[in-house]
């Protein structure tokens, strides 16, 4: 079975709600991501997404945005690099589902057999693609399906009629875009996202998982009410960069790690 | 050939549309409303209007005798698309898709630029539409273009500089998707290349084949017959293939695309995305990208900051891999030379861009004969870049 449906089905037994942060990888470096994924853990994070740095992040706000600067510009980090940090962290005992979150280009670069055959070894267990939507993605779905790692798709407020046939496709969850634009954090959501919520929710059995803004404690509960998940990406990223002097010297790491622990343990209810 | 794109977006491999789910349901309105008001004779009839008494279409293919005379060989034309309002091709896809926003019911439209040609373009149908209008700019091409900047303030946009990334074209693409996706409900994103996800690469080759539409019917009337070479400029590739299109069919018309090499080729300062990219995925489409090998978008170089730009036009790449159009490239300093020879032999100062064309012709009229025909397309006119020209001629590239 794949570990992303049975956490979910784990966490439905147990009445919760899964909370789901996202990092880039490599920011600050490769050896830190595979502490800050460890801290996560620790903290109570139910499955992780794990950011691949890009150059032109179409779907990301400046938060994330520089953090791939950074993580490009301290390591180079590449697919193959984020992919060795889920090994590494698996090693070190780290039992979270992963799930990829890289833009296409990468993965297209790297050649999607070479890709599924790497990913297939290295403990992930989910993707997601922004880029990617459901006219363009039947080569790399098809591919997703033979090796069982799950394509997790978005729907945003604005999908309309496409909900049911994106619904209809996903795997491991459906991602719901709370907000129109690019990720960042923010204190208002779309005015129609609880009816959009419920649209989802009657347009498939697969479990549903809200981000895009979320940065808080209120913000978390709000949602646990109504989806099966709650991703919290730029908040848990802008808390990194905070922290990234902390992170650089061998003296304040721990506090550094410390304070993310803290930050994640404050979102959960 | 079969015909491009098809209902996908597809021009072979290439195009598509890649992009955050956000943005479907826009660009599935975007090409159904397209594909209803470009056959709406109101709405054909409405831009034909502006585009003859407001741009000042048809403009003219004048025969270049000196520059002829000087280069020795094939009879050369210039396509004169510097003589438009504005003073580049680019009002032709600014005035159709700023209509169609119009009838779209949008209120705002939005803008990507580079030199500011596209920018201007689209504050000048912003004002004559009566819609607001904000465009994004690389803060570093602002300075590069800074009559340009003004030029659209006066006009009534907001020039917004981008310093993410670049700061340069590429990056101004990248925060107009970004504020499309936050401001879907209202805002028209004019996107002023052949570039993006379907259906801009169609629809800006549909508002752009004017210029090869009418190339053809004024060559035909003036030589009795179709020209041997076509040559274009393609950053993005908007001009270019706005002059190909009608000639796709004609076998014995060779198409030329020139792109910037900047520095050279053999350096990493170029934008020769033909010539050093691979097929890749950015901003929307799938199409020849300047990448690293892990997909890394690399930052482009050209002295030009309209062809300055990583990527280039799904139906290039289509063209390229079908072999029916060829793409070289030329360096700044060969481009800067030809943009000095027009002036003096024609009184003509062509843009940056229009320059590297130009400077293609330079290489290949000497080697024919003079019973052979090339047409250029000069896409726009140097003022916008006479100041950095000083630059360069003064302190050198």
């Amino acid at each position: 079975m794949n570990e992303i449906d049975a956490a979910f089905q784990r966490l439905r037994e147990e009445g919760r709600t899964a909370l789901i942060p996202f990092i880039t990888i490599g920011d600050p470096d490769l050896a830190t991501s595979v502490e800050i994924i460890q801290a996560m853990e620790q903290a109570g994070a139910d499955m992780i997404e794990l950011g691949v740095p890009y150059s032109d992040p179409l779907a990301d706000g400046p938060v994330i945005q520089r953090a791939s600067e950074r993580a490009l510009a301290n390591a180079r980090v590449t697919l193959a690099d984020v992919i060795e940090v889920a090994a590494q962290s698996r090693q070190a005992g780290v039992k979270l589902p992963f799930i990829l979150f890289s833009y296409y280009n990468p993965i297209f670069q790297y050649g999607l057999e070479p890709f599924f055959e790497l990913i297939a070894a290295k403990g992930i267990s989910g993707m997601i693609i922004p880029d990617l939507p459901i006219e363009e993605d039947a080569e790399l779905r098809a591919m997703a399906e033979d090796t069982g790692i799950h394509l997790i798709p978005l729907v945003a407020p604005t999908s309309n009629d496409r909900v049911k046939r994106i619904a209809a496709k996903a795997r491991g969850f459906v991602y719901c875009v709370s907000s129109l634009g690019v990720t960042g954090v923010r204190a208002d959501f779309h005015q129609g996202i609880d009816e959009f919520l419920s649209t989802v929710r009657s347009a498939t059995d697969t479990p549903i998982a809200v981000g895009f803004g979320i940065s808080s404690r209120e913000q978390v509960e709000r949602f646990s009410k109504q989806a099966d998940g709650v991703i919290v990406g730029s908040a848990i990223v802008r808390k990194i960069e905070e922290v990234v002097p902390l992170l650089q010297a061998s003296e304040t790491k721990q506090e550094g790690l410390a304070q993310i622990r803290a930050f994640v343990s404050g979102l959960k209810g | 050939m079969t015909q491009v794109p098809d209902e996908n977006g597809r021009f072979g491999k290439f195009g598509g549309r890649y992009v955050p789910e956000t943005l479907m349901n826009a660009l599935i309105e975007l090409e159904e409303a397209y594909k209803h008001y470009s056959k709406d004779p109101e709405f054909i009839a409405e831009i034909h209007s502006l585009l003859t008494k407001y741009s000042g279409r048809p403009t003219s293919l004048y025969y270049a005798k000196r520059l002829t005379e000087h280069l020795g060989g094939a009879q050369i034309y210039l396509k004169r698309e510097d003589l438009n309002h504005t003073g580049a091709h680019k009002i032709n896809n600014a005035i159709g898709q700023g209509v169609l926003a119009k009838r779209m019911g949008k209120t705002k439209i939005i803008a990507e630029t580079g030199a500011g040609q596209h920018g201007v373009a689209s504050a000048t149908v912003a004002a004559l539409l009566g819609l607001e209008c904000k465009v994004f700019m690389g803060e570093e091409d602002t300075k590069r273009q800074e009559l340009n900047v003004f030029r659209m303030n006066l006009l009534g946009a907001e020039v917004v500089p981008v310093t993410s990334g670049t700061r340069t074209l590429k990056d101004a693409c990248n925060e107009t998707l970004r504020y499309w996706v936050s401001n879907v409900d209202d805002t028209y994103y004019i996107l002023g290349s052949a570039t993006g996800p379907h259906p801009y690469p169609m629809m800006v080759r549909d508002f752009q084949r004017i210029i090869g539409d009418e190339t053809r019917q004024q060559i035909v009337k003036e030589a009795g017959r179709l020209p041997d070479y076509i040559i274009a400029a393609v950053g993005g590739g908007s001009n270019a293939i706005g002059m190909f299109y009608p000639f796709i069919e004609d076998e014995s018309v060779k198409l030329i695309g020139v792109e910037a090499a900047g520095r050279g080729v053999e350096t990493e300062e170029h934008a020769a995305t033909m010539t050093k990219g691979r097929h890749g995925v950015f901003q929307g489409s799938l199409s020849y990208v300047l990448q690293d090998e892990h997909g890394q978008v690399l930052p482009a170089h050209s002295i030009s900051a309209g062809l300055d730009y990583p990527g280039i036009g799904p139906e290039h790449s289509y063209l390229k891999d079908t072999e029916r159009a060829a793409y070289v490239p030329i360096t700044d300093a060969e481009a800067l030379e030809a943009l000095q020879l027009l002036s003096r032999t024609e009184g003509i100062i062509p843009a940056l861009e229009s320059a590297h064309a130009i400077a293609q012709v330079m290489k290949l009229a000497p080697t024919l004969g003079s019973d052979q025909i090339v047409v250029v397309n000069l896409s726009g006119r140097g003022d916008k870049d006479v100041q950095a020209i000083m630059g360069y001629l003064e302190g050198g590239l």
